[in-house]
C-alpha cells in the first residue's frame, strides 16, 4: 500500500455497564434456559453518547485531522447529522467535517476506509434491540469503538492490504420508524455469505503478499456466518472475545480489532473480516509503538428485563404526576453549544474563578466581560454534598443528585449517573460522562453527567 | 445610599384570609372574593370606594391586574400584578406600603392567591422561559433537602439527632396548627408517624415537606396617622426588606448549603429599619417560611434568633414552640397551611394581626410586641428573601 495513507494512532473502546441476563429474559418470556448476558445502554445513553465516550478515550493525547465518521445502524436521529452532536461534545474545532454513515452495519467498513483516506476520527456506535424474544435481542450489545486515524509515523497499525464483494439479497432489514429488524431465513444467508466470505479473505491476503494473518476477527449480523468463517479462517468471534457482551453491530468489528490490537505483537498482521450485504476485509500490520493502556473497566450493574424494556419503550409504565419536560429550544441550545457539549465553562482572567456555565460577570470578583473558556469535561471532580430525588421523573429512579467540585475550579450540580445511592457520598471522586437526560418531541436533551470514577482517581495535592 | 424603612409612616387596618386546603369546588376568582369580603367586613370604616390602588401577588394563577379587577369588578383602579417567587404575596404586600408612604394614595390593598390544585401534579410548577435543556431538574423538596446532611456536617450532628430536630420542628407546627381553623391540616401528628413517613427526596420525609393547596389572603393599608379612623387596633409596619442575590451558591465551592446568604442580609436590614439590636428578646413572635423542615431549622440561625450552629440545640430545647420564649409560625406555618405562592406572605401577616390585637384564640401569646414575617422564594445558594416586622403601637 502506497504509505501516505493515514494509519491507526489511537483507539478507545465503550461498552456501557449494564448487563441483561439471558435467563431473566427466558424466565420473564418462559422460553427455557439461556446462558450468559449481554451489554445494555442505560436509559441516558444512545449510539451518540456511547459514541463520545469510546472517542474520548481513543482521543486522549492525540490531536487527529478534522474529520469525523460516525457510523451506527441506530441513529438517535435521521434527517439531522448525528456526528455533529459528537463533534460539540468532543470539543472539536468549527473547521471540522462530521458525517454520519447510518443505516446499516457496513456503514462501519465506510468510515474506516474514509477515516484511512482522509485521517481523522472514526466513531462506530451501536444499540442491537429486537423485540422481546428475539434472536437479535438474546444474542445483540450496546457499544462503541473509536480509531484516531493519523500519521504514518505515529502509526500504531498500518492497513496494508482491503478487499471487497458486494451482492444484492434479503437477509435481514428495518423499515425506517421502526426499532427492530426482520430476518430471513438463516440458512438463506449463510449460503450467500459463505463462499464471498472465503473469497474476500483470500484476495485480501494474496494482495498484500501475506499467506497467513497472526489474528483474524470476524464480524457479522449474520452470525452464524460469523461462526463459521471464523472457524474456517482461524479466528474469532465477539462471542468468544467479549462474553457477557454480545454482538454490537455497527460497533463489533470495532470491538473486535481493538481487542486484536490490544494483544498483537509488533509486527504481526490482523484480518478484520465484515460480513454484511456483501463482505469486507481488511489487513493491518502492527507497529512497534505500545498499545493504549485499556482503560480500566467499572463494575458491572445487572439490569432486570422489565427495566430493560422499559428503557427501549416496550413497556409503558404509569407516568408521574408531574408535568413532561419541555423540549431543549434551538435557538438557546445553539447559543451554549459550547456549554451544553462541549462543559466549556468560563474562567475569569482577572481572579482564575471558574464559572459553570460561562457567565459576563465574575461571580468572585465582578468583573465583567474578562473571561476565557475552559473546558471541563475531561475534569475529576469530589461531591460536597448530594441527594436522593424520589419525586423527580427518572426511567432509573431514583436521582441522585450531586453537588460536584472539580479539581482546578468550578462547581456544578448534575445527575449522577450508572450509580445506586449507596455508591455516592460526600467525597466520593466521580468523572464526567456525556449523557441523554431525556427526549421531549423528539427532541434529545444532551448534556453532561457524573459518574463514580475509578480507583486511583484522588486529587492531587496543591503546589 | 441607605435602605431607610418606612417605621411607622403606613397601619395595616383590615385583613381577610380564607381557609387553606384543596378547594375543588372554588376558581381562584372565588378565593379573591372570598378574602377581599372578610376584609372588607373586619373594616367597618371602609368601602370598596375608598380603596385608591391594588396590588395583586400571584405566581400562577393568572397574568397583569386583571386577574383582580374581574372577579371584583373594580370601576378603573390602578391595578399591579406582582410575582417574585415564594415572596409573592409578601412583594405585594411591601409595594402596596410603599405607594401609601409615598403619598400617593391614602388607602390601599394588597391581595395574594394561588390555586395550585387545579393542575393535577403533585408538588409546585414553575413555569420556565425556553433554554438549553442543561439547569438542573431537582424537585424542591431534593434541592432543600441539601442542607441537611451539611448542616450535619459543618456542626457535628449526627444524623439520628438531625432527625430528631427536623421531627420536632414538624410536630410543633402541626401542633400549631391544629388550633388553627384556617389551616390545610388541623391536626397533631405524631413524633413517630413524622419519623417514619415515606422519604421523598434525601432525609425529607413526607412530613418534612409542606403540603400543596389554594388560598387566598389581603391587607387593607392607610398612612398610619388615618389608622384610627378604620379601626381602633391598627397594626403598624416597622420593617420591609427585600433581597435578590447574586445566586452563585450553584456554581461557587465555597458556598456550603448551612446558610441562606440572602436571609442574613434582609434580616440585618429589617432590623436596621425596626431598630432592633437584639431580635431574640425583642421579637415576640415569628412567622418564617418552613417549606421545608431544614430550611426553619437554618432559618433560625439566618435571623439571628439562634446562634450559627446553635439552633439544633434551641429546637430541640422548645424556645421556638408556641409556649416557648419565642414561639415560630404560631399559626402552624407552611407546614399545617400548605404553600399557596401569592397568599402565603400575607397568611403569615395574618398571623401577626390576630395575635396583635389579642385574637388569636387558642393560640393567643402572652402581650406580643412585635411579630416577624420571612419568606424565601427560590433555593439554597440563589434565592429572594423578604422580612417584615409590624407592631401593635408606634414607637
Amino acid at each position: 500500500m502506497p504509505s501516505p495513507r493515514a494509519a491507526i494512532v489511537g483507539y478507545g473502546t465503550y461498552v456501557p455497564r449494564g448487563r441483561l441476563s439471558r435467563s431473566d429474559v427466558a424466565a420473564v418470556l418462559g422460553s427455557g434456559t439461556l446462558k450468559g448476558s449481554r451489554s445494555v445502554a442505560s436509559y441516558d445513553e444512545d449510539t451518540t453518547t456511547m459514541g463520545v465516550e469510546a472517542a474520548r478515550r481513543a482521543l486522549a493525547g492525540t490531536t487527529p485531522e478534522p474529520n469525523l465518521y460516525f457510523a451506527t445502524t441506530a441513529p438517535a436521529y435521521t434527517d439531522k447529522t448525528n456526528a455533529s452532536a459528537i463533534h460539540a461534545a468532543l470539543n472539536l474545532p468549527h473547521e471540522a467535517f462530521a458525517v454520519d454513515l447510518a443505516g446499516s452495519v457496513r456503514g462501519t467498513v465506510g468510515a474506516l476506509r474514509a477515516g484511512s483516506a482522509s485521517g481523522g476520527l472514526v466513531v462506530l456506535a451501536d444499540m442491537r434491540t429486537g423485540l422481546p424474544g428475539s434472536g437479535d435481542e438474546r444474542d445483540g450489545g450496546d457499544g462503541a469503538a473509536a480509531f484516531v486515524f493519523g500519521e504514518p509515523s505515529a502509526a500504531v497499525a498500518e492497513i496494508i492490504g482491503e478487499a471487497s464483494a458486494t451482492s444484492e439479497f434479503l437477509d435481514r432489514w428495518r423499515a425506517p420508524g421502526t426499532s427492530t429488524s426482520a430476518l430471513w431465513e438463516e440458512r438463506f444467508g449463510a449460503e450467500i455469505y459463505g463462499p464471498m466470505v472465503k473469497d474476500v479473505a483470500a484476495r485480501c491476503l494474496v494482495a498484500a503478499g501475506v499467506e497467513q494473518a497472526d489474528h483474524v476477527v470476524v464480524s457479522s449480523p449474520h452470525l452464524r456466518t460469523a461462526r463459521s468463517a471464523a472457524r474456517r479462517l482461524g479466528g474469532t468471534t465477539s462471542v468468544e472475545r467479549h462474553p457477557g457482551v454480545g454482538y454490537t453491530g455497527a460497533a463489533d468489528p470495532g470491538l473486535l480489532l481493538a481487542a486484536a490490537l490490544d494483544e498483537a505483537e509488533p509486527g504481526q498482521t490482523i484480518l478484520l473480516v465484515v460480513a454484511a450485504d456483501g463482505c469486507d476485509a481488511i489487513l493491518l500490520r502492527c507497529t512497534d509503538r505500545a498499545a493504549a493502556a485499556r482503560a480500566e473497566e467499572p463494575a458491572l450493574r445487572d439490569i432486570p428485563y422489565g427495566t430493560y424494556l422499559t428503557w427501549r419503550g416496550m413497556l409503558e409504565r404509569e407516568p408521574p404526576r408531574r408535568p413532561e419536560p419541555d423540549r431543549p429550544a434551538g435557538p438557546p441550545s445553539a447559543r451554549s453549544q459550547e456549554w451544553k457539549f462541549g462543559l466549556v465553562g468560563s474562567r475569569c482572567t482577572a481572579c482564575s474563578h471558574v464559572h459553570m456555565p460561562a457567565q459576563r460577570v465574575c461571580s468572585n470578583c465582578r468583573t465583567v466581560d474578562e473571561m476565557e473558556p475552559v473546558r471541563l469535561a475531561e475534569q475529576l471532580g469530589t461531591v460536597a454534598t448530594f441527594t436522593v430525588d424520589r419525586l423527580a421523573f427518572s426511567l432509573s429512579p431514583p436521582v441522585i443528585n450531586i453537588v460536584l467540585d472539580l479539581d482546578g475550579g468550578g462547581r456544578l450540580i448534575c445527575q449522577a449517573t450508572d450509580a445506586d445511592p449507596a455508591d455516592v457520598a460526600i467525597g466520593t471522586r466521580m468523572e464526567m460522562t456525556f449523557r441523554r437526560l431525556y427526549t421531549a418531541h423528539g427532541v434529545h436533551n444532551y448534556f453532561w453527567k457524573a459518574r463514580v470514577a475509578h480507583s486511583g482517581t484522588e486529587p492531587k495535592d496543591e503546589v | 445610599m441607605a435602605s431607610h424603612g418606612i417605621r411607622d409612616r403606613v397601619a395595616i387596618v383590615g385583613m381577610g384570609c380564607t381557609p387553606f386546603g384543596e378547594h375543588w369546588d372554588r376558581s381562584s376568582d372565588d378565593l379573591i372574593v372570598d378574602a377581599f369580603k372578610e376584609c372588607l367586613a373586619s373594616t367597618p370604616g371602609a368601602t370598596v370606594d375608598d380603596i385608591d390602588a391594588y396590588w395583586l401577588g400571584t405566581m400562577g394563577s393568572g397574568v397583569s391586574g386583571l386577574t383582580l379587577s374581574r372577579p371584583l369588578k373594580l370601576d378603573y383602579k390602578p391595578v399591579t400584578r406582582v410575582e417574585n417567587y415564594c415572596s409573592t404575596g409578601s412583594e405585594a404586600v411591601r409595594n402596596a406600603c410603599y405607594a401609601v408612604a409615598s403619598g400617593a394614595y391614602d388607602c390601599v390593598m394588597a391581595l395574594g392567591v394561588e390555586k395550585l390544585k387545579d393542575s393535577g401534579f403533585s408538588g409546585l410548577v414553575v413555569p420556565a422561559p425556553a433554554g438549553d435543556g442543561t439547569n438542573p431538574e431537582l424537585s424542591a423538596p431534593a434541592v432543600f433537602s441539601l442542607l441537611a446532611p451539611a448542616y450535619c456536617d459543618r456542626f457535628g450532628v449526627d444524623e439520628a439527632t438531625m432527625r430528631e430536630v427536623m421531627t420536632h420542628i414538624a410536630y410543633k407546627n402541626h401542633v400549631n396548627g391544629a388550633k388553627n381553623g384556617r389551616a390545610q391540616f388541623q391536626k397533631e401528628v405524631a413524633k413517630e408517624t413524622i419519623t417514619n413517613s415515606p422519604l421523598i427526596a434525601g432525609q425529607l420525609g413526607i412530613f418534612d415537606c409542606s403540603g400543596v393547596s389554594d388560598g387566598a389572603a389581603c391587607a387593607l393599608i392607610v398612612r398610619a396617622e388615618d389608622a384610627h379612623k378604620y379601626t381602633d387596633s391598627p397594626i403598624y409596619v416597622k420593617a420591609l426588606s427585600f433581597v435578590a442575590g447574586p445566586a452563585d451558591g450553584p456554581m461557587d465551592p465555597t458556598y456550603d448549603y448551612t446558610t441562606f446568604r440572602e436571609v442574613t442580609r434582609c434580616a440585618q436590614d429589617a432590623y436596621g429599619q425596626a431598630g432592633i439590636t437584639d431580635p431574640r428578646t425583642e421579637i415576640s413572635m415569628a412567622e418564617v417560611h418552613d417549606c421545608f423542615t431544614p430550611t426553619e431549622l437554618v432559618l433560625m440561625e439566618d435571623l439571628g434568633f439562634s446562634e450559627r450552629g446553635e439552633g439544633w440545640k434551641d429546637v430541640l430545647a422548645g424556645r421556638f414552640d408556641l409556649d416557648g420564649d419565642l414561639p415560630i409560625n404560631p399559626d402552624g406555618g407552611l407546614k399545617s397551611f400548605g404553600h399557596p405562592i401569592g397568599a402565603t406572605g400575607l397568611r403569615m401577616l395574618l398571623e401577626c394581626w390576630l395575635q396583635l390585637r389579642g385574637e388569636a384564640g387558642d393560640r393567643q401569646l402572652e402581650n406580643p410586641k412585635l411579630g416577624l414575617t420571612h419568606n424565601l422564594g427560590g433555593r439554597p445558594g440563589g434565592c429572594v428573601s423578604f422580612v417584615s416586622i409590624v407592631g401593635g403601637e408606634l414607637g
